[in-house]
This record gives C-alpha cells, structure tokens and sequence, in this order.
C-alpha cells in the first residue's frame, strides 16, 4: 500500500469514526489528489451498510456481583449497556446529534405551557416473551423507581415525571409540576426502560424479558453476559449480530490488553496511557466522542473562606486547565469554563471567554478578599476520578504562585461518596453530565437539591432555571441557559478543569454509523443494537 | 497409634470450628466498623437520605448488629448460607459457580509448582553452594520479590501480548473443555507458579541441608553412598516435616491469597468475589467467603500435621 493509500485510509476512518465532516474529508481528500473520486470514498466510509452475523465481543468495566437487571440500581457501562441497549428499550433515546427521539414512544406532544405531555406508544411491539408492550407496562415500569419505597437512582427523575396515566392501551398522559420542555429527555434516562409488568402491575426485572435487540440468554453478575439477537425486533439496521458476549474486564490495563491481543472486538474505555500505541495497531481503532463528563471541585459556599466569591474566583484562576487536560486526561478531552455544560450540548455558551490560568488576577482576586496569601484544603481519592491525587497535587503546585497554598489531603476511596464529598469543605468529585443544561443545573446545582455539592443559592439562577425549564421559544431558551452558565462561571461554588472524551476502542471489522453518540461511551451505550460486522 | 491421629483429628476439627467461629465474628466486627452500608456503597454519590431509609427497610438492616450475626449463625449452622443483600441471588449459587475455578486454578498451580520446587530444592541441596544452586535460589527469590501483579503483567507483555501464544485474559467459563480451560488459565497460572515456587524449593534445601552435618549422613558417607541417594533417601525422609508445612501454607495462600492475579486476569474466582463483597458491604457474601477461606486452612494445617506425623516414625510409634 502506498503511502497516500494510507493517508486516505487513514481519512476514511476518521469519518467513520464520526471525528470530521464531508466537508473536511473532501477538502482533505483532494488535496491528496482525490479530487474526482473524493465523494464516493466519502460515502463509502460513512454510509456503510449493517450486515447481519457475527458474534459481538465486548467488554465493559464497573461490573460487580451485585450488578443486578432491575435497571433501578444500574449505574456503570456494563449493566447500562447490557440493558439499555441490549435487552431493553427505552421511551425516548438519545440520536447520535443528542437529540431525544422517540423509541418505544411513537410521539411526544406538550401543551402550550409544556405541563402536560401526550405520549403515544408503538403498537404491536412485543416483549421477548411474547406479550405485547402497552401503557400498562409502561407506567407500571416507570412507576417502579417511584413512591417511599423506592431505592431507585432514578428517584429524583422519576418523581418529577408528574402524574402518569392512561388514555387506551397506547396513550400516556403526564401531568407535570411545571411545565418542562425537555421532558422528552426525562424518559431517555437509562434507568427508565421497559418491563414487562404482571396484572398487579409489577414488572419481574430479573428475567431480563424485554424489548431490546437482544435475549439474555445467560447472565453472571459481575463476570459476564451471554445474549441472542431478538428476530422480532422493530428497529430498522438493528440488532445485526447473532450473538453479544460481553465480559466484565474492570481493571482499565487488562481490557486494554484484551482488545491488543484480539480476545475482543470492542472495549469501553481504553487505558489512556497505552491508548496511543493501541491506536498504532493495525486492525484496532481507538474512538475518541467529546461527552458530557467533567471532572469537579465542589466548594462548600456556605463555609469560609469559600463564602466569599473573591476567594472562589481567585482559586479557579489558580488552576492551570491546559495542564490538567494533558497530563490527567493525556490529551483526551477538553478544557472547562466552570460551568457543567459541555460544548457538544445544545445552549452551550459558546461565546463566553475561556477561563485560563492566571495567577495574577487570582492574586488580585484574593487581595479584594483581604488576604495575600490563604489556606485551604482538597481531599482527594482516585474513587473521584482516576488521577485525581495527582490531579489535585498539580492543581496545588500551580496554585503556589497564586499564593494559594492548597494542602492536598489523600483520603481513602473505599466509601469517598459516603464520607469526603460533600462532607468536607472542599473536595474532588466527577460528574457524568446530563443530556439537557436544565437537567444538569436542576441535579447538580439547584439551591437545596440533594446533590448540589456546593451547597450554593442564587436567587437570579433559581429565577432563571425554573423560566428556562418551560420556555419552548428557542431562541429565548437560549438567552436564559447562556446566562446562568455565565452565572455558575464567575459565581458559583465550583471549579471545573476539565471535560473528558469518551475513550474506546473497536476492531476495524466492526462496522459503526457514521456519526457516534456522545451522551455515553460506545455510541451512547449502543453499540450492541447499532453497531455490525462489515 | 490410630487412637493418637484419631484424638488428634478431633480435637482438631473442635479447635477449627472454635477458629471459624472467632473468624465470623471478627468478619462481622470489621465489616460493620467500615464505613456505611450495602446501601450507601450500591448508591455511591446517587445516595439520599429517603433511598438509604428505604433500602434499610427493604433489607431489615434497620436492626441491631448481633440480632442480624446470630439469626445468620443459626441459618448456616444449618447450611444455610443466606442471600446477597445487593441482587439477592442464593450465596450457595454464586459462590458454587466459583469455588471451582479457584480450586482449578490452585490445583493446576500447585501440581507444577510442588514437584518442581521439590525438585529443585533436592537438586539445590545436592549440588550447594555451586553456580547452579546460586541460580536456581536467584531465579525463584526473584519470583517471590516482585510483586505478584508486576510478574503478571510480564507475563501477559510476553507471552499474550508479545508472542500471542496465550489470551490476555482468562474469562474462563463452564462451556470450555479441559484443554481450552488450560489454555485460558496458562498465564495466571504461571504466575502463581513462579510466586510460590522459591519459598517451598528454599525450605526442602534448607531442611535437607541442615541434615547433612547429623551423624547417620555421615555414616552414610562414610559406607561411600553416592550423594544423591543419601538425601533421597536417608536426608530427606527426615526433612519432609517442615517441608509438608511450608507446601500447605503455600497450598492454602493459592486458594485464599490470588486476588490481584484474578484481578489482573480477569480469572472469575472466590478472591475478586469476596474483595467485591466487601466494596459493597455484602455482609452474608462476606461471611460465606471468609468461612470457606477459614476452612481451608484449618483442613491445609491439620493435614500438614497428620503428614508430618506420619513421615515421623518416632511420632507414629511413640515409646
């Protein structure tokens, strides 16, 4: 192969691994002298067509013995994959451009003031068991993660759902709170998926009977999954492999090695380290989708010295986000402006400057606060993210020449959530991000929420979340979420070096769409029902 | 004499039980002094106040510590070893499909490392002190110093990612056959060879070393038996009882001390279950694997003393 054949290999993967447009391609392609036939190789590289056989081996981390198929107590790749894109469906899904379209619902209307919400259902969709999916199963599997009883993940989700009921066996109707015109993405939610419920109106989640792509067939917690494609399925270029093995591979090292050594045929986040020289195997591709994960240091706003807004500022001018990309990251994501939203989310504030590293202005900002110098601790555990001692070391190393002695307390990770985050004034933590900026902020930074890690309340912010969350006019919608990222940035309690990319890795003979997800690793976790042997 | 190994073995199993016991109770004393619960570690950050309210209800873990210890005693007393308070699978059944692919491993482990340090330990006895006994102490002392992980990790860069001969990973399962089972295990099991091998070849040369100044080797000597058949067979029938300790102490850390190794190989056993259950605070998967753990090596040194006693004839035929 010559080496311009290489480059335009090369090229073509990239488009098919969603990282550049056709424009971009083209541009590229007859600069190479591909003038004539660029378009066909583009198409060529990102309309590949799904084959049906194969049997997808595919590894995930964050499996445990525990690990149960009641989507309720789900929470990392292995069980989100497994059955939200493998043996289950949702109501609404996330496409590839992170808009929530609709699946197992057919349509979503709102009423003017976004309050109440008419769902309709597909007909004639059947569960693996035969029984066909209605209203009935659909509210008896929402209303599962609801009520006092209820030890969901999805609680706080679910509740804000509103009233739910029937209107005929294909109908929904939620009756919200207040209007919410992102409540499609709501019922994206990976815990809020479908079961097949018995006349009391109980769905028995261990039986894995869904409608997804795929059977189980045989499922070990926390080692490993077996399923069959379903024959029945409804979506159209879905569920092409015969068969999905999936393998429970936790430590980042050994499924790196896995998927180098050909026992796999995709893995779900490469070591980051070793991530450029799997990259150089032939035969592998690591894929690389910016998502919605940052990294975080939540302050405790009511707790001094972080009550004052001089000291926060002065201590997110003290971090050098270049740095922390590169070396916490290795290059793999991007830099935060200290707010949650991610540039690949709609309403993100695009035009907002970039916070950089500059201990001067921190210097000025800690002299408006009456101090040269100040104080302050970190507790950190690699359970927050992994590198965040080191992380937290280089934040304190730079902070130095801010005046900002920052002593790192190292912390055990074992029961970090538990005891260190939000327990102490200042600590490391991650976030997987939302897929809506009202979703984010309602979550993470809403005054009171249980989860508002910097225990912050600011009026106009509050005003602001509750007008955005109705508003169906986009352009006004706009307006409000730029304003409160804006308001989070150079107000609230919370540094944010850093988002990160989602990093995989897959076999070239597996073929992908050719734009991938981002709202979750291996396109939005599904790769299962997408993705096909070429 | 069989009165003798008869008492011995029953008091013994007394003693052990007594042991498993103590074991149960200090399991649930460690775990308890951890911080949170079941329900805290499955919520992680997603926990709150009304969840972990709720989840103590669903799991009755809203009563004391010692009511919920002795209603488990009593139910494994019974043979019953209770449900995962996480997914509520039968602990029997998780714990049955791995018992046996930690015994694989141990068993496949120990059937090369035991002749093959035995042998080694004889040979470095025989020639002492010689370039070959230097080596073969280096080689193995190697082995023992380097952590278990890193030898792994050699291993896996050599021999799977290198060479290929075998996979990186070893997620054995019940649909293998033998030779594929082999196969898969290779590296982990090497790897457990290599860690186990330099302190049972260091005592069998130690022991029989130490022999060789007693005066019947001397005799031995003296009547110009060849050296080799000197410490087969006057050296090391002598020699065998520490030995015999030293292989069970190393027997019982195959079963109960590779987790990293099922770590790194991603090998489904009992080591990576029990480390799991406590993450999670599962108490009874905690307790089950603790016993099970317990038990091995109470039955590994009663046997270590049964052999030792019969290798000694003046132990068997006391005057």
């Amino acid at each position: 192969m010559s080496k311009i054949d290489h480059e335009i290999r090369k090229l073509q993967k990239r488009v098919t691994n969603g990282g550049i447009d056709r424009r971009e391609f083209i541009k590229a392609a007859t600069a190479m002298g591909f003038a004539a036939t660029a378009p066909a190789l583009y198409s060529h590289a990102a309309y590949a067509t799904p084959k049906k056989g194969g049997t997808y081996r595919v590894g995930f981390g964050g499996a445990n013995t525990g690990d149960m198929l009641d989507p309720a107590d789900n929470g990392d790749t292995f069980m989100i994959n497994m059955n939200m894109g493998g043996c289950r469906n949702a109501l609404v899904e996330v496409s590839a451009n992170g808009q929530a379209v609709p699946e197992l619902a057919e349509s979503l209307e709102p009423s003017a003031d976004a309050k109440t919400w008419v769902v309709k259902l597909r007909k004639g969709i059947e569960f693996h068991s035969g029984k066909t999916f209605d209203a009935d199963d659909a509210i008896a599997s929402l209303e599962h993660h609801r009520g006092e009883d209820s030890t969901s993940d999805a609680k706080s989700v679910a509740n804000s759902l509103g009233n739910i009921r029937k209107d005929g066996p294909n109908t929904l109707i939620f009756d919200l709170e207040s209007g919410n015109a992102d409540f499609p993405y709501l019922l994206s939610d990976y815990h809020l998926l479908m079961g097949s419920a018995d006349s009391a109106g109980k769905v028995d989640w261990a039986s894995g009977d869904g409608t997804g792509a795929f059977v189980v067939k045989n499922f070990e917690p926390g080692v490993r999954a077996h399923m069959v494609r379903n024959d029945n399925y409804w979506k159209p270029g879905c569920a092409n492999f015969d068969e999905v093995k999936i393998t429970a591979v936790n430590d980042a090292v050994a499924r790196t090695n896995a998927m180098a050594t050909g026992q796999m045929d995709a893995i779900v986040r490469c070591d980051l380290k070793t991530a450029p020289m799997l990259e150089k195997k032939s035969g592998v591709s690591v894929i690389q989708v910016s998502g919605t994960k940052h990294f975080t240091y939540p302050m405790d706003v009511r707790q001094a010295p972080f009550d004052d807004n001089n000291v926060r500022m002065a201590l997110k001018h003290a971090i050098d986000r270049e740095a922390f990309v590169n070396t916490v990251l290795r290059g793999y994501g991007s830099l935060g402006n200290d707010h949650p939203i991610s540039s690949n989310q709609n309403y993100h504030a695009g035009d907002l400057p970039q916070r950089q590293y500059d201990p001067d202005k921190a210097k000025w900002y800690l002299k408006q606060a009456g101090h040269s110098s100040i104080d302050v601790e970190i507790a950190a555990a690699d359970a927050a993210f992994n590198g965040a001692v080191d992380a937290t070391q280089l934040y304190s190393e730079a902070a130095k020449a801010a005046g900002v002695n920052i002593k790192v307390n190292r912390v055990s990770p074992d029961g970090y959530w538990n005891n260190v985050w939000m327990k102490v004034p200042w600590s490391a933590c991650y976030w997987s991000g939302r897929p809506t900026a009202d979703w984010m902020f309602t979550i993470g930074y809403k005054a009171g929420g249980n989860w508002t890690d910097s225990f912050w309340d600011h009026p106009r912010f509050e005003a602001l979340l509750v007008a955005g969350r109705a508003e169906l006019d986009e352009a006004k919608r706009n307006d409000i979420y730029v304003e409160m990222q804006t308001i989070v940035r150079d107000e609230g309690g919370v540094v944010v070096p850093c988002f990160a990319n989602n990093v995989d890795a897959a076999s070239d003979a597996l073929g992908r769409p050719g734009k991938l997800a981002g709202n979750w690793e291996l396109d939005g976790s599904r790769s299962i029902e997408r993705w096909w042997f070429k | 004499m069989e009165n003798q190994l008869l008492r011995l073995v029953a008091g013994r199993l007394a003693l052990g039980i007594l042991t498993l016991v103590a074991i149960s109770l200090l399991i649930t004393i460690g775990v308890e002094a951890l911080s949170g619960d079941v329900c805290t570690a499955m919520m992680g950050q997603m926990a709150s106040e009304d969840k972990v309210a709720a989840c103590h209800r669903a799991l009755h873990l809203d009563r004391p510590v010692l009511v919920r210890y002795l209603e488990w005693m009593v139910n494994f007393a019974q043979g019953d070893m209770g449900q995962a308070l996480t997914n509520h699978r039968d602990v029997a059944d998780v714990i049955g499909n791995r018992i046996g692919n930690t015994f694989f491993l141990a068993v496949s482990a120990a059937l090369i490392a035991v002749p093959v340090s035995l042998i080694l330990g004889v040979l470095a006895a025989l020639y002492r002190n010689s370039f070959f006994d230097r080596s073969i102490s280096m080689i193995t002392l190697s082995g023992v110093s380097v952590p278990d992980f890193f030898i792994a990790y050699i291993l896996m860069a050599i021999f799977a990612v290198s060479y290929g001969f075998f996979p990186a990973i070893s997620n054995i399962d019940e649909t293998m056959t033998l030779a594929q089972r082999i196969n898969a295990s290779a590296l982990p099991v090497l790897t457990l060879t290599l860690a186990v091998s330099a302190h049972m070849m260091r005592m069998t040369r130690a022991s029989i070393v130490s022999l060789m100044a007693s005066p019947y080797i001397e005799m031995a000597k003296l009547k110009g038996i060849r050296p080799g058949r000197i410490i087969v067979f006057h050296a090391l029938p002598n020699a065998w009882s520490p030995i015999i300790q030293v292989i069970m102490l190393n027997l019982a850390w195959l079963v109960v001390g590779v987790v990293i190794v099922e770590v790194v190989f991603v090998y489904p056993g009992l080591g990576a279950l029990m480390i799991d259950a406590v993450f999670l605070r599962d108490m009874p998967t905690v307790r089950a694997t603790a016993m099970i753990f317990a038990t091995v090596y109470v039955v590994l040194n009663l046997l270590a003393d049964i052999l030792s006693l019969m290798s000694n004839p003046r132990l068997m035929h006391p005057k």
